[in-house]
């Protein structure tokens, strides 16, 4: 099962052509994942090729999911433009939209947002590592690879991770899969102050997932996504939690290299948040090193 | 990135926000020039530095006071002599305080009543809010803990904008019915200034209605949204480097995200989420984060050596701890990357590599068999702990 995405998901690349999304189309097409189209701008009718793959490139999304059957994007075209793009899918009516793009102004992301308000896709990010459903292969080849993680990391299993972070998220992965527990789906949800899909949309995703049987959720400073998530999980999620808020240490005030990571003042800070998190009886580490042992701890595995 | 009162001042004339009358001066001279153009007996000069707290501060050749009344040009001067070219300590500068290059010289104004305005980017809401009280000039978050009835927030839709219910709504809550027509003018004017420069907060602090019932902006804070900055040359141009802290200039030319903090222990991270979680480990056993440094996800071994220059150009860092995640580049390139930095720096404190990820076995390998004096650690915890024992044995 997992969530949003699996082995037979079809996906288009908006900006396969450039360095960026095409080195991290081909990691994905040999991760094992459908990559079934490329849309570029004044580029329709090339063909994006990698080894025995061939993905043909089209001007607009629409064209290329009607020609291909691709339900979800992922976005990997620079920041002035990122906008636009995630219109474009949300206007061919795609399931998800995935935006890796880091920098795009919060107003444009509020307008987005905004003209989203009515339509059917969902949006995952901007500034985020896209998501991985794990396959059942060697080193977890054969599953769905969206975006820029570490495939080989992996491991199919039955933990869902929730994350606002890139390479924390691929810390606690890997701690998992050392230890020999695996994912059902890894969610990277973004770095930026406006996004759209939140801690509480994925928690919500993963409680009616029957393969995800215990959830890891990582935050940071700046915000109250993840106090809400732990207050609707507090009621609602019977699944076992562990939580780990970065920027204990952070300076108020300062951006701390993501957009959204900035103190403000009041229920935002670290400790605050997981001060929320513990009352909601999810298991909090104030180690990032220990992510997946306190989760295996609350889980009864250790 | 902040701006100067006089810049903010700048912004509020370019919008046609209201505000006293006001000119920027580096030399006593221009200070006089610039109190005989705005033409009152009644003037106030200011210090320019990217701090609050300025009327209280203290010069540290003991002069009193960023921010004096005069009541002539001469006096104007003569105020600017005693600031410009000297360093102003407030409760926001740190013991070092700040160098005061520029002054500011404006019309002092009789202030009846002191009000609050800002508008801001709401992550909750996902659009713009806008705040306004009758409590001005005070702390705004004392406000809301101690008389939240006294805060009205008003959401904007983002893309139907401002509408005149509302700002007859915020009028009314301020007990400006009589001013309506010039506050609706100020605030449509400050409501186009947020969302024309993309500022994530802009703040009126006090809003002030005066003796003649005009209302002005006197003072004002401003925050932008730095992944907008490149389609505002006229904001970005108001970046003054002098009130940044050099490091983290430094640090920006090589597309490396630094900022500097009081302790130790300096920190190397491939991104920001794990290099916060980096200081919060190196805290957590003991020591203390000497910077925040994200070198992105893709790193090169030209920014590794930046950022080793960086870190060292730290007079207070005792050791270095490197923690990457190689999730897709390759732990050997960033191993030679550290080996080649460490040497050409001559480095001589202790350093603690924790390597992970793609090709780790190669990496270590290369640490292991390089001549440089380093600690090869296997998890984050075995990192923290070896940089933490080696700094408190130095």
């Amino acid at each position: 099962m997992a969530i949003l995405v699996d082995e037979n998901t079809r996906i288009l690349v908006q900006g396969i052509t450039g360095s960026f999304g095409g080195k991290h189309a081909r990691l994905s097409l040999d991760y094992g994942t459908k990559i079934v189209a490329g849309v570029t701008p004044a580029k329709g009718g090339q063909t994006f090729e990698h080894g025995d793959h061939k993905v043909p490139v089209f001007d607009t999304v629409s064209a290329a999911a009607r020609e291909t059957g691709a339900t979800v994007s992922v976005v990997f075209v620079p920041p002035a433009y990122a906008a636009d793009a995630i219109l474009e899918g949300v206007d061919a009516g795609l399931d998800l939209v995935v935006a890796i793009t880091e920098g795009i102004p919060v107003m444009d992301m509020m307008r987005v947002r905004a003209q989203m308000a009515a339509s059917r896709t969902r949006l995952i990010g901007p500034n985020c590592p896209g998501l991985v459903t794990p396959g059942t292969g060697e080193k977890s080849h054969g599953g769905c690879r969206i975006g820029i993680s570490p495939g080989y990391i992996h491991k199919r299993g039955n933990v869902g991770v929730v994350s606002r972070s890139g390479t924390l998220t691929y810390e606690a992965v890997w701690q998992l899969t050392e230890r020999g527990y695996g994912q059902s789906t890894c969610v990277g949800i973004g770095g930026d102050p406006i996004n759209g899909t939140s801690h509480i949309d994925v928690l919500k995703m993963f409680n009616e997932d029957p393969e995800t049987e215990a959830i890891i959720m990582i935050g940071e400073i700046g915000g109250n996504a993840e106090a809400e998530a732990g207050r609707w999980a507090a009621e609602h999620c019977k699944k076992p939690i562990a939580a780990f808020i970065a920027g204990a240490t952070a300076p108020p005030g300062r951006r701390m290299g993501h957009a959204g990571a900035i103190v403000s003042g009041g229920d935002d800070t670290a400790a605050a948040k997981k001060a929320i998190l513990s009352e909601c009886g999810i298991a909090v580490s104030d180690n990032p090193s220990d992510m997946a042992d306190t989760l295996l701890k609350r889980w009864g595995k250790a | 990135m902040n701006i100067h009162e006089f810049q903010a001042k700048e912004l509020f004339d370019k919008f046609g926000v209201p505000s006293p009358i006001a000119r920027v001066a580096t030399t006593p001279k221009e200070a006089y020039d610039a109190a005989k153009y705005i033409g009152v007996s009644e003037l106030v000069v200011k210090a320019q530095v990217h701090a609050g707290g300025r009327g209280k501060g203290t010069f540290t050749n003991g002069f009193q006071g960023g921010v004096h009344l005069v009541d002539s040009p001469e006096k104007a001067a003569e105020i600017a002599e005693e600031m410009l070219g000297q360093t102003l300590v407030t409760h926001q500068t740190g013991p070092e305080g700040k160098l005061v290059r520029k002054v500011m010289v404006a019309k002092s104004v009789h202030i009846k009543r002191e009000l609050y305005l800002a508008i801001l980017m709401d992550r909750e809401t996902k659009g713009p809010v806008i705040i306004a009280s009758t409590e001005g000039g005070m702390d705004i978050e004392e406000v809301a803990a101690k008389t939240p009835e006294k805060i009205l927030r008003e959401r904007v839709h983002p893309l139907a904008g401002l509408q005149p219910y509302q700002v007859r709504k915020i009028s009314e809550a301020l007990g400006l019915t009589r001013n309506a027509r010039a506050f609706g003018r100020l605030l449509h004017a400050l409501y186009n200034l947020f969302i024309g420069r993309d500022c994530s907060l802009v703040e009126i602090n006090p809003l002030v209605v005066d003796h003649d019932d005009d209302v002005l902006a006197l003072d004002a804070k401003f925050n932008f949204d730095d992944n907008a900055l490149h389609r505002h040359p006229d904001i970005a141009a108001m970046r003054d480097r002098d009130e940044e802290d050099p490091r983290e200039t430094a640090a920006a030319e090589h597309h490396l995200n630094y900022i500097g903090l009081e302790g130790n222990i300096a920190c190397l991270v491939n991104g920001a989420g794990l290099a916060m979680a980096t200081m919060d480990i190196i805290k957590h056993f003991g020591g203390e984060p000497a910077n925040f440094l994200d070198v992105g996800g893709g790193a090169t071994k030209e920014q590794v050596a930046a950022a080793f220059r960086i870190i060292l150009a730290d007079p207070a860092v005792k050791g270095i701890l490197v923690n990457i995640f190689g999730g897709i580049m390759d732990c050997d390139i960033i191993a030679n990357g550290i080996v080649e930095a460490a040497r050409e720096t001559d480095l001589n404190i202790p350093l603690v590599v924790r390597l992970e990820g793609n090709n780790v076995e190669a990496g270590r390998a290369t640490l292991a068999a390089s001549s440089v004096k380093l600690e090869n650690a296997s998890s984050m915890t075995d990192a923290a702990q070896r940089i933490v024992k080696a700094v408190q044995a130095c």
